[in-house]
């Protein structure tokens, strides 16, 4: 029996994991969502392709048009080097995806862990959240000398920076997730003789990662964002690297390809972190009709 | 019917003053009563008269600022003593408590088996016998997002009674309910003590509910709370739905109604919101 699943929000859609894909794909085809984001996306090229192939409209007339962009990112020999089909363009991919899911991980882990702590324990908030708040607000490229100084090498310091900007993130939606646990929870908790250890587990962190889940995903753009950052300024491989190398040699076919890539990518790793917090979240999902 | 084993109440003196330094407002002054062992007693009272601030003492999830609070002749709450929740006094929420993240069925065993009284595979089987009893065990899988408001207050019961408790304490439970799911769910309720009798200790605003489901009824005064007066009910068990238009029940109702009414606007007047709710 198929069943019935009202979505709370937009970003819901999709969650619950017993509809098999075929009806998933039926109804979204059935829904008018598609067609509007393909005729969104659709009104972006097409306005690109009048504005620089065609009308050479003021400045635009400077930047690369659409179809020798297009044509450069599917050719087996490409004029500058990188397309599709060259190792080049996977190597510079897989460094910025190498340093991100490094940075991701280590951030994301050690965020919620200590942000988890900050919730739990007045004393650990009460020395920690000052400092926290006084950090944050430092941009990540105002961190980049002191990276350089302190790190060793030219990985080191990009994977740092790229850590840094999820860590406070993640530990600040961590931290505001616990908090916004109702109290009610603990009290039913503690009569019912769970330990602390059991309330840590089966209360605090199901109870905050709705909040963890949204701090995942604002460190995901975080961590490409200032990936991008600190490639341009320290950077010998990657995408951000390649941005600005293209741009210096006045290779802007190539420099497209690569932001839309990094577009591309920063989709792919978003829609990932929704997954899974929607696998882990299944009980969010209002069953309207039992299975 | 299972014999009674324990479970007396005993409320003596019973005081709490919250922000002792400052405004000084006095929640409970001077709440005796006594609870026997299996009976089912309702407090009622205006709003804001204590009955909450009684109930979160005998939990044990607040200090009592005067007099002390017994079970079977064991301290549980007294002035100079730290509260601590146990479970052998189980307590059914206003709000509602079952873990949203977790399965009805990891509700209902979660307490016996994270005291360690039950292993897992023990809790499960009763578990599935006492929700199959209740005519809740098609939802086991189900997350209680998907349950009705009646529906999650019967498993909510369902969970508070696997840890066999002394006393069973519910808060406004059946509030949010509409009118047509409240007497389905108190019926329920009733269908429970019936078979398991526990001493019960049940706040209400609604008087009809109170008279329906009591042995007897605790009227309470506003603020500063005390005790106003105990009627007993005394109509014959089992009850059901019949009871509430018999001479017997309008005759207690009436009687009822003229104590809290002359509290209620006393509330009222008093020019706080609150209170007059």
């Amino acid at each position: 029996m198929e069943t019935l699943v009202a979505s709370t929000s937009e970003t819901d859609i999709g969650i619950t994991s017993s509809i098999s894909w075929k009806i998933r794909v039926r109804r979204l085809l059935r829904s008018s969502r598609p067609y509007f984001a393909a005729l969104g996306i659709g009104i972006f090229f097409v306005a690109w392709y009048l504005l620089v192939d065609v009308l050479k409209f003021w400045r635009f007339k400077e930047l690369p048009g659409l179809v020798a962009s297009v044509r450069e990112w599917i050719s087996l020999d490409p004029v500058y080097g990188v397309s599709l089909f060259t190792a080049k363009y996977y190597e510079n991919i897989w460094a910025s995806v190498y340093r991100v899911i490094t940075a991701f991980v280590l951030a994301t882990t050690s965020g919620i862990i200590i942000g988890v702590l900050m919730g739990w324990s007045r004393v650990f908030r009460a020395l920690t959240f000052p400092l926290l708040e006084m950090l944050r607000p430092i941009p990540i490229l105002a961190w980049i000398p002191l990276a350089i100084l302190l790190l060793p090498g030219r990985e080191t310091p990009i994977i740092g920076l790229t850590f840094l900007a999820a860590f406070f993130v993640t530990i600040l939606n961590t931290l505001l997730g616990v908090r916004s646990i109702d109290e009610v929870y603990f009290r039913a908790a503690r009569s019912l003789g769970f330990s602390e250890w059991a309330i840590l587990f089966h209360v605090i962190v199901p109870g905050a990662l709705p909040y963890i889940f949204v701090g995942l995903q604002i460190a995901m753009g975080a961590c490409w964002f200032s990936l991008v950052a600190s490639e341009i300024v320290s950077g010998q491989a990657g995408l951000g690297y390649k941005v600005w190398e293209t741009y210096y040699s006045v290779q802007y076919e190539t420099m497209v390809i690569i932001m839309a890539t990094l577009g591309l990518l920063g989709y792919i790793s978003s829609a990932l972190v929704r997954m899974l917090g929607n696998r882990l979240m299944r009980w969010r999902t209002r069953i309207l009709a039992g299975a | 019917m299972q014999a009674v084993r324990g479970g007396a109440v005993s409320v003596r003196k019973a005081g709490k003053v919250y922000d002792p330094e400052g405004l000084n407002v006095v929640a409970l002054e001077d709440v005796s009563f006594e609870i026997t062992p299996g009976q089912f007693c309702v407090v009622v009272g205006p709003s804001g008269c204590g009955k909450t601030t009684l109930l979160n003492a005998i939990a044990g999830f607040d200090k009592l600022s005067g007099g002390k609070i017994l079970i079977d002749d064991e301290v549980l709450a007294r002035a100079d003593k730290a509260p601590k929740p146990g479970a052998d006094r189980m307590v059914v929420f206003q709000q509602g408590a079952l873990f949203p993240w977790k399965t009805v069925l990891w509700n209902v065993i979660c307490g016996p088996v994270q005291q360690g009284r039950l292993s897992q595979k023990e809790a499960i089987t009763q578990a599935r016998e006492l929700l199959g009893r209740v005519g809740l065990s098609k939802i086991e899988e189900q997350y209680p997002g998907s349950l009705s408001g009646g529906m999650k207050r019967r498993v909510e019961i369902v969970r508070a009674l696997m840890n066999d408790p002394k006393v069973l304490l519910l808060d406004e439970p059946f509030r949010a309910l509409d009118a047509l799911t409240k007497s389905v769910v108190q019926e329920f309720l009733l269908e429970l003590y019936d078979i398991t009798p526990k001493t019960i200790f049940f706040i209400t605003h609604d008087i009809a509910e109170a008279i329906f489901l009591a042995d007897r009824i605790v009227i309470m005064t506003t603020r500063p709370g005390r005790v106003l007066k105990t009627v007993t009910v005394n109509i014959p068990r089992p009850r059901d739905y019949r009871v509430l238009t018999s001479p017997r029940f309008l005759q207690i109702e009436q009687e009822v109604r003229e104590y809290i009414d002359s509290e209620a606007r006393k509330a009222f007047n008093a020019g706080e919101r609150e209170l007059a709710q």
